[in-house]
This record gives structure tokens, sequence and C-alpha cells, in this order.
């Protein structure tokens, strides 16, 4: 393995350290919804995604059932796999290796390892792994502090955590509303998800606007 | 077993699934320009449809309590380009306040 560059370090360590301390945000969101210590540490462990983690904590928590949260965390974890698309042929690993390396490719590590892609082949794999291991052990150790912060409270809404929740999940949506399309998107899921509320079984909601993002994609 | 063991598990093997498939896949299949646009816009519909229901709704009845105050605080903080701790910390003090004190 050629030398690391200090820069792919500093990018890397960066990122895993901004990223993982918001596990302290999913480990509180997950006991809040009634989620164990355990099932919140296996989720950031096994599932280990973000987005699709604070969905299927989202879902069970207003009352949907075990399969919508499921849905609902799987369509987030989509993209997961078309980064795994792009890197496969980038990283060439097989057998262990690989196993290891579709576990961690997540938003960041591939985002790192492309932007360093431009210095050379080498800083693009040593981003990926650095950066996939960095939020890996950060994001682990964030939820558990989480948890157990949350575990302590009581109740989670004497704390505000019932508002840090959706507020999470705004902080991670704003960026990408950057064209009009995809604003009147965001408006159109919220109307649709809370006219929907009273009518359909909870989560229903949620997924029912996934077919509003696919109508629009298809449309152009 | 409980729905959030069967959450925890599900959510996780699939995850799984997702990213190994991916590795395992050709490249081609994922050129079209209509497979990438509709990849971007599924998160947003979801994350938007989930802080929608966070914030407006309670067991399937649409709510307006002091949730609202937290969230509309983490809105202005996103408008003034606050980072991400800021957006969550001034939504979680604004709604406990509220959820305390009135």
């Amino acid at each position: 393995m050629s030398r690391v560059e200090a820069i792919t370090i500093r990018d890397s360590l960066s990122v895993s350290l901004t990223v993982g301390a918001y596990g302290i945000a999913f480990g509180a969101a997950s006991v809040a919804n009634g989620f164990s210590v355990l099932q919140s540490c296996l989720l950031s462990l096994l599932t280990f995604s973000g987005a699709s983690q604070f969905a299927v904590v989202g879902v069970i928590g207003a009352g949907g059932s075990a399969l919508s949260a499921i849905a609902t965390a799987s369509l987030l974890g989509v993209r997961n796999g078309i980064y795994g698309v792009i890197m496969a042929p980038r990283l060439k690993v097989k057998g262990f290796r690989r196993v290891i390396a579709a576990h961690i490719t997540i938003d960041e590590s591939t985002g790192v390892a492309l932007g360093a892609e431009k210095r050379s082949e080498s800083a693009m794999r040593h981003g990926f792994w650095l950066t996939g291991f960095g939020v890996f052990f950060f994001w682990n150790l964030f939820t558990l502090a989480g948890a157990l912060g949350a575990q302590a409270m009581g109740d989670t809404r004497a704390w505000g955590l019932d508002s840090a929740v959706p507020a999470a999940f705004l902080g991670l949506v704003w960026p990408r509303l950057e064209s009009k399309r995809e604003q009147i998107l965001a408006v159109a899921s919220i109307i649709f998800a809370l006219v929907m509320t009273p009518f359909l079984p909870a989560g229903l909601p949620i997924i029912g606007t996934a077919f509003i993002a696919i109508v629009m994609g298809v449309r152009g | 077993m409980s729905a959030f063991w069967i959450a925890t598990i599900g959510t996780s093997a699939i995850a799984f699934i997702l990213k190994y498939s991916g590795h395992s896949l050709p490249q081609r299949l994922l050129e079209h320009p209509r497979i990438q646009r509709i990849n971007a816009l599924i998160p947003i519909a979801l994350l938007s449809a989930l802080v929608a229901v966070q914030s407006f709704t309670e067991k399937g009845k649409l709510v307006i309590d002091h949730r609202l105050a937290g969230v509309a605080v983490a809105v202005l903080a996103l408008f003034l380009k606050a980072p991400f701790p800021v957006v969550v910390l001034s939504a979680a003090l604004t709604s406990a306040a509220i959820y305390n004190w009135f």
C-alpha cells in the first residue's frame, strides 16, 4: 500500500468526526421512539446508514408497522447500492474485503473517495477506507452515548427530543432542496403525508410520497 | 418477536443486501438518466414526509403542539445557514422550554 497523504487523512478524519457526532442525535432519537439501547446500537452497527436508521425509528415512533418501517428505510438505502456500483470498479476487491467495502459504502466514504480521485487513484482508495472506518467508529460510539443519554432523561419530550428528531430530518433534506422542482416535491410530500395521516395506517403516508418522486422523475 | 426487533433486523439485512448488490452489479444498469433522477428525488420525498409526520401528528391524528415551535426554529436556523448541531439543539431547546413552561 502506498503512503497515505496528510490531506487524505485530514479530510477523512474531519468528515468522520463531524458525521459520527450525529450519532448522538440518532441514539437519542432511537430511544425516544421506544427502541432499546441494544437495538439502537445494533442499528448503527449493522444498518450503518444514517437516513435509513432515522427513518426506521421515525416510522415505528409514529406508530407504523415493522414492515412499513423496513420499506421506508430500504428505499433510502437504495442510494448506497448505487454508490456500490460506482465504487466497485474503483476498489477492485473480492471476497471478504468486498463484504467489508460494501458495509462501509455510504454517502461519506463515497464522497471523500470521489473527491480525492483527482489527486490519485491511491488517494481515492485511502479516502474510501479511512472515511468508511472512521465514520463507522465514531457513529457507533456516539450512538451509544446518545442512547444512554436519552435513557437517563426519562420523559424525552421535556428535553425537546420530540422536536430534535424532525429537526434532524430537516437538516438532512435541506441541502438537497436546490432547485424549484425539489422544493415543490418537498412541499407536495409534506402535504400528502399530513392529509393522508388520518386515513392510512401509520407509515403508509410516508412511503406513499415515494410515488410522487417516481412520477416526477419519470416525467423528467 | 416485537416490531422493534423485526424492524432492527429487517432494516439491517436489507441495507447490507442493497450495498453488496451494488458492488456486484454492472455499472451500465444505472446510467439511465431517469433512474438517476428518481434516485435523487426519493430521499427528498421520504425525508420531507418524515419531518411532517414527526412534527404534526400523534397516533394517527393531526396535532399542533410545542413541536411546531421547535421545528420553526430549526427552519429559521437552516435559513441562517447554521450547522447541523445548532439546528437540532435550537429546536430541542425551544421545544423543551415550551413543553415545560406552558
